[in-house]
């Protein structure tokens, strides 16, 4: 019998600023050498279980304990954050905030520091951690200056510095490109390996996890373990969906086909998953497609036109690009994070002033509005509601753009309860926002751009941190914006979203353009895949194990089917 | 992009390689010197010679003339404040009164009050390059190690150091909220009123101030998980060890310090009087 490491024993846990516990009743162990993954939707309580076992519950948030948590044989009670800091090595979610030191090294040191080691070891024991993350050429580079999975291998090696024996990772995929999100699961498949750690990973992209083994899964819901089990005994079971976590998408393929799945066909990776008692199914099932109608071409309503710009003289970010949008499109603009996705966002609202090129929209020449006449047209949503939020109260908030351009009170109360019906937020109508969840901050910024009325409503990142139900939420309510004539542009890393919301896809690398295209054909395309960091959804590798001769046809059958299936939610 | 206001400004040049106590001890002797001393003669020394430094350090008077700017306009209020307060401090000061004219009442011009306040004026001049040197020329990381070792707590050096630090990232924040609160149509440049401009600039600092709650929060977590506050002391990382570059810089400064000491009370008095 291996050594427990972490033992919940009808453990719950309210926090002091709660009415209703955060977790109940939890009762789970996890073993020396284990690599667990600990899943639920969002407000499950899944982040709350990592700060139980890396002390930031009950030391930093306060509130009441119940029941006991194990922590090596000690009771985590007893002990202080400081002790429990050498056995639990924490790699927070948020990638810029966890950064103390300037420079990587300094960053990675600042553990060692703290435990007053010499400066000559301690600079040995830098060098040795950063070359484990593979970060040694970077030691005295500025952490602002590193890319997004860069800055995840630093706050990585700061906590391997302490030879700790438990490894916890918060949301170590949120905000990370597809293909550097591949590579963070690897590393820590390796550094687990080098290092005999016990690893927890708490996160809601369960396919990308599962890239590499875990050797359990466990579920919460509502504050409540409802699955602990193999990954294959999990996606064979009905505890996901249940739990609105999105299951892999070739798993869920093969479900919804009529497929049955059992454990024994391994379908914890797409590799092993064997398909020889279903393929028939599956085959069947994709015949069965209705041949998805293509749009007509239709008048375009923004176009850029060799747009090029450049923060620092001599350097530029964008580099001749052109494009145009469509009256009623809905459109996605990806690439990997720097690429200047969110630069091209800024500069078509007019909040930076490009160097050179053409900005029409609906064939007037717009590039010398201002920011002020530009937003009668296109409404900018920010990747962070926090950003853009200024009220208390959410009508308040929403009515803010009306009310500073002098519209009359009547009309601003009907518009402002009009959208808010839209958005599904009348209900909230006088309630503070701060009552609201993420997700419904970001419906609140939504609709505090849509009351403007703008044709165009660009998005960065509508869905980052969601669970799937607020995902669905959100995406169908862009949905039916777009249905209502608006047009959407979303900046998104999310391959899935692209995939299954918009038909086209424009693709930034290094400030260029290097792919105008149709979605499911730009996700086919190998080269691009690679160049602009993106990932191949396992569809098609199911597809192609099938032998379906058009992969495209298979990926669009699943997609119609499987927003059908989950509209039902809402 | 943003305004860099006051940062650490990568150079090599020998102010950048002294290490960073050397940099804060020399930075204290020397206020202490142009705070102490009236005497003209020694302003006029420092100014110059910390004009010499300045040069050394290769750093563009450009990349600093954001802050200096700001400064001057402090020093501009000052001068107003002392003259509208004490328009006799220079006659009560150096004993003569030289009336150049008359205002009304007690403001009159006189050679004394002119000859004070340049000298006040003088002795910001004497700090300012120096202050902007320090905190240009000091790499951040060294900066708290450096206050801790002349004997600040390390809790409130790190505070210090933290602070620094954060504001490019606040002022990226700022720009950002501000942005996106302009295409709301929300107004602050000057085509709009003072009170409302006042009353819009709340819509962008709340975001602002909620959102640097927000990087706290996180920050302390982090700093707390990785065992910050666990002892009494810590060693750092970038902390540079003593060269003999920077015990002669010492001594240098020291003997700077006793001389315009000596210079200055050799009279018994801190202000240098050339009207007797």
């Amino acid at each position: 019998m291996k050594k427990p490491v972490i033992e919940f024993h009808n453990y719950s846990f309210k926090y002091n600023s709660q009415v209703e516990p955060t977790l109940r009743d939890l009762n789970f162990t996890i073993y020396e050498g284990e690599k667990v993954l600990i899943v639920g939707p969002s407000g499950s309580g899944k982040s709350t279980i990592g700060h139980c076992i890396n002390g930031l519950v009950p030391f930093s948030f306060k509130g009441e304990v119940t029941g006991s948590l194990k922590i090596l044989g000690k009771e985590a009670k007893s002990l202080d954050i400081f002790s429990l800091s050498k056995m639990v090595g924490t790699v927070l979610q948020d990638p810029d905030g966890q950064f103390i030191g300037l420079t990587v090294g300094e960053d990675i040191a600042f553990a060692l520091e703290n435990d007053c080691t010499e400066q000559q070891t301690m600079h040995e024991i830098v060098d040795e951690v950063a070359k484990m993350v593979e970060m040694d050429g970077y030691l005295s580079s500025s952490i602002h200056h590193l890319s997004g999975g860069q800055k995840q291998r630093v706050s990585l090696a700061g906590v391997l510095v302490d030879k700790v024996e438990i490894l916890l990772f918060d949301e170590p995929l949120a905000n990370l490109d597809p293909a550097t999100g591949k590579y963070a699961i690897e590393l820590i498949e390796r550094i687990q390996k080098e290092t005999n750690t016990t690893v927890v990973i708490i996160e809601h992209r369960l396919e990308d996890v599962l890239h590499c083994p875990v050797d359990r899964i466990i579920v919460i819901d509502d504050g409540r373990v409802v699955a602990d089990m193999s990954p294959d005994q999990l996606l064979a079971s009905e505890y996901l969906e249940k739990s609105y976590i999105r299951e892999p998408l070739y798993v869920k393929a093969a479900k919804y086909a009529g497929c049955e799945i059992m454990e024994e066909m391994k379908p914890a990776h797409p590799s092993t998953f064997a398909l020889d008692g279903c393929r028939d199914q599956l085959l069947t099932w994709v015949e069965a497609v209705d041949i998805v109608p293509s749009s007509e071409k239709r008048e375009p309503i923004l176009e850029l036109k060799d747009i090029s710009f450049s923060y620092e003289p001599g350097r530029k970010t964008i580099h001749d690009v052109s494009f145009s949008i469509e009256k009623g499109e809905m459109v996605s603009i990806v690439g990997k994070n720097g690429a200047g996705k969110s630069t091209l966002s800024k500069i078509i609202c007019g909040f930076e002033k490009l160097s050179s090129g053409q900005i029409l929209f609906d064939g007037q020449d717009i590039t010398h509005d201002t920011i002020k006449e530009r937003s009668l047209r296109i409404g900018l949503v920010m990747q962070n509601p926090n950003h853009m939020i200024s009220k208390n109260m959410i009508f308040d908030e929403v009515a803010l753009g009306l009310v500073i351009r002098g519209v009359a009170e009547e009309e601003v109360k009907e518009r402002v309860e009009r959208t808010l019906k839209i958005c599904g937020l009348y209900p909230f109508r006088n309630w503070p926002i701060s009552a609201l969840s993420f997700g419904q901050k970001k419906r609140v910024t939504i609709a505090s751009i849509l009351v403007l009325e703008p044709e165009v409503i660009i998005l960065d990142e509508p869905t980052a941190g969601q669970d799937l139900r607020h995902y669905t939420e959100i995406m169908e309510f862009l949905v039916e914006l777009n249905r209502q004539g608006k047009t959407i542009v979303m900046i998104t890393h999310d391959m899935h979203l692209m995939l299954e919301y918009t038909p086209r896809a424009i693709v930034i690398e290094g400030g260029r353009k290097i792919a105008d295209d149709s979605s499911a054909a730009i996700l086919t395309d190998s080269g691009i895949i690679q160049q602009a960091n993106l990932k191949e959804t396992s569809l098609f590798e199911l597809a192609k194990r099938l032998e379906i001769g058009e992969p495209r046809r298979f990926v669009e059958r699943f997609i119609a089917c499987d927003r059908e299936v989950r509209n039902i939610w809402q | 992009m943003a305004v860099e206001m006051l940062s650490y400004i990568e150079r090599k040049s020998p102010i950048h390689e002294l290490t960073g106590v050397t940099k804060l001890i020399c930075f204290i002797i020397w206020s202490s010197a142009a705070m102490l001393t009236y005497d003209t003669r020694i302003l006029a020394f420092l100014f110059i010679f910390s004009i010499v430094i300045f040069f050394i350090s290769k750093i563009k008077l450009k990349e600093i003339s954001f802050i200096l700017i700001f400064i001057l306009v402090f020093l501009l209020l000052n001068n107003i404040a002392i003259y509208a307060f004490s328009p006799q401090e220079g006659v009560k000061i150096y004993g003569t009164s030289h009336v150049l004219f008359e205002i009304f009442g007690r403001y009159n011009v006189t050679i004394e009050q002119i000859f004070y306040q340049i000298n006040i004026t003088l002795k910001y001049f004497t700090v300012i390059p120096v202050a902007l040197l320090f905190i240009a020329t000091t790499h951040p990381s060294e900066f708290a190690a450096s206050m801790n070792k002349i004997g600040v707590s390390y809790r409130i050096s790190y505070a210090v150091a933290l602070a620094l630090r954060y504001i490019p990232d606040v002022q990226r924040d700022f720009r950002n909220i501000a942005l996106s609160q302009q295409a709301r149509g929300i107004d602050m440049s000057s085509k709009e009123k003072l009170p409302k401009r006042i009353k819009n600039a709340t819509s962008i600092i709340i975001p602002l101030i909620l959102s640097s709650l927000e990087k706290i929060d996180t920050i302390s977590n982090a700093m707390e998980l990785r065992g910050f506050g666990k002892n009494k002391r810590r060693t750092w990382y970038s902390a540079r060890p003593f060269q003999k570059r920077d015990y002669l810089t010492l001594i240098a400064f020291v003997l700077l310090f006793v001389i315009s000491m000596v210079v200055t009370y050799y009279d018994g008095d801190r202000f240098y009087n050339p009207f007797v």
